[in-house]
């Protein structure tokens, strides 16, 4: 058997509703800050759900990574978004933007998505209803296709080895870093820009407030909506942005001699097959248990290393249902269990790219020494004190070394990845 | 329309898309949109629907075909200007 490779995480980027760049993103989750805001064209359009989490990109920061060319009939909040998020995170590893004849064949990207260019689909939808196919310009392929990001990144970055798109709905973005590990791990690659993305707006949250799965209940006081683990918990906020991470084989990076954040253990990714309790929109427990233990075994850890999880936990009534079976996979209840923490109290549920702006805030945690605080939860749910220890469930700022974190995120589909962090 | 006018009127127009300033600043009518300008093939298309704009006159596949580089365009410009 061949030995796998370690893999090391040596760049992060974000671009959240709550704090674009890694220093406003981070000063953010420290401080409990909420990126939930009213959103008008949700109310123009009657939105049960008229909150929302978008980032604020201004026209002067887009203009730092995009071209005037580029930003003609430009029209996808997605690329925009992962565009920075994954520019910014090769920049934090160190790493050059060179302008060579031949790509760098070591560094590719998988970065995931659930749609692509949605406004832009539309623009081009309506022109073509009205026989203008002709005018649609050269603009709307790239923007739409699937994998339109990754498309983007590899160009801007002139990467040579694997570039790819992957959806998973809500677990594509930790499912990107998994399947990054595992290229690097098997050799195939010495580096991998992974993380996802999500396009905001009516047209990407509509088809979710139709479900009425968004709640309805705080269009007049947004930064309260998002309430994970809450009592009052009446459906997630609908959230876009982008995370990105580098990921580096071990010996690259100690070769480089560049900042290493922490280290990839392990994990998993498998599907309840929507079997069981699993459907398209509801998790099987059974699948979701074995992804957590087998991310456990992957990781060769054993569940009492586990220090702190950062959940999937939407702010939905499956909430006391994904901490029950955190109960279950890992054994541990009550005051055993580890600290737990829900990235989406402050920015709402990302969707394709909840899971990788989690990982991102994850890292963050292991490399500065804290666990930031779930906020909207002072009600805790009746259900989820049964199961645990309700100091488990951090309020407030805690400074804390933290050697291993869980990961973990679920999705339409009856699909989860959960992954191992480890403090380097 | 004249040459002159219509090369004075394409300048503006090719300019967001062109990727050799100096083979720009020296255009002649035989300069080519791709090889010398190092335009992307792609953006071809985003010119001439510019062009239709900027000229009121719709070009034809057939004659978009033929749009590669400065004298066929003009030469194309000025048959679809007398067509109007």
């Amino acid at each position: 058997m061949i030995l796998k490779k370690r893999v090391v995480i040596t760049g992060l980027g974000i671009v959240a509703p709550n704090g674009v760049g890694l220093d406003a993103f981070t000063n953010a989750i420290k401080n409990g800050n909420s990126g939930i805001k009213h959103n008008p064209e949700l109310e123009r359009l009657q939105f049960s759900c008229q909150i929302a989490g978008t980032p604020l990109i201004s026209e002067e920061v887009k203009r730092n990574y995009f071209s005037e060319l580029e930003l003609r009939n430009f029209n996808s909040t997605g690329i925009l978004y992962g565009v920075i998020a994954g520019l910014d995170a090769w920049k934090d590893a160190g790493l050059d933007i060179e302008n060579n004849e031949n790509p760098d064949w070591n560094s590719g990207t998988i970065f995931g998505t659930g749609t692509s260019g949605i406004e832009k689909f539309r623009e081009a939808i309506y022109k073509i209803d009205d026989f203008q196919t002709r005018r649609l310009g050269s603009t709307v392929v790239a923007q739409t296709m699937g994998s339109g990001i990754s498309a983007y990144l590899g160009g801007k970055l002139g990467l040579g080895n694997q570039v790819t798109t992957n959806s998973s709905a809500c677990t594509t973005g930790t499912e990107s870093l998994l399947m990054g590990f595992e290229r690097i791990q098997q050799g195939k690659a010495k580096r991998m820009l992974v993380g996802s993305t999500s396009d905001s707006g009516p047209y990407i949250w509509g088809g979710f407030d139709a479900m009425r799965v968004c709640t309805f209940k705080h269009n007049k006081s947004p930064e309260k909506g998002s309430r994970p683990m809450s009592e009052t918990a009446s459906g997630f906020v609908p959230g876009s942005g982008a995370g990105a991470l580098v990921i580096e084989e071990l010996e690259s990076a100690l070769a480089r001699g560049v900042r290493i954040y922490a280290e990839i253990l392990g994990g998993n990714v498998n599907s309840g097959g929507q079997r069981g309790g699993g459907t398209m929109t509801s998790p099987n427990s059974v699948a979701v248990q074995k992804c957590i233990m087998d991310a456990m075994a992957d990781a060769n850890i054993n569940s009492t290393e586990i220090d702190v999880i950062n959940g999937h936990l939407t702010a939905t009534s499956k909430d006391a249902l994904e901490i029950e079976n955190w109960t279950k996979a890992l054994n541990r209840k009550g005051t055993n269990f580890p600290y737990i923490n829900s990235l989406k109290s402050m920015i709402g549920h990302g969707l394709s790219a909840s899971g990788s702006m989690e990982c991102v805030a994850s890292i963050l945690q292991i490399y500065n020494d804290f666990i930031f605080p779930t906020i909207n939860c002072e009600d805790l749910n009746k259900e989820i004190k049964t199961l645990i220890s309700s100091d488990r469930i951090p309020q407030q700022f805690i400074k804390k070394s933290i050697n291993v974190i869980a990961k973990a995120s679920f999705g339409f589909g009856d699909v989860n990845g959960c992954v191992i962090f480890k403090k380097f | 329309m004249n040459k002159e006018e219509i090369i004075e009127k394409l300048k503006p127009i090719v300019a967001p898309f062109v990727k050799n300033e100096v083979a720009f600043a020296n255009l002649t009518d035989k300069t080519d949109f791709i090889t010398d300008l190092n335009i992307n093939s792609a953006n071809l298309v985003d010119i001439v629907l510019d062009i239709e704009e900027a000229f009121e006159i719709e070009i034809d596949n057939e004659s978009m075909e033929k749009m590669l580089n400065i004298e066929n365009t003009i030469a194309i410009i000025q048959t679809k200007l007398e067509e109007k």
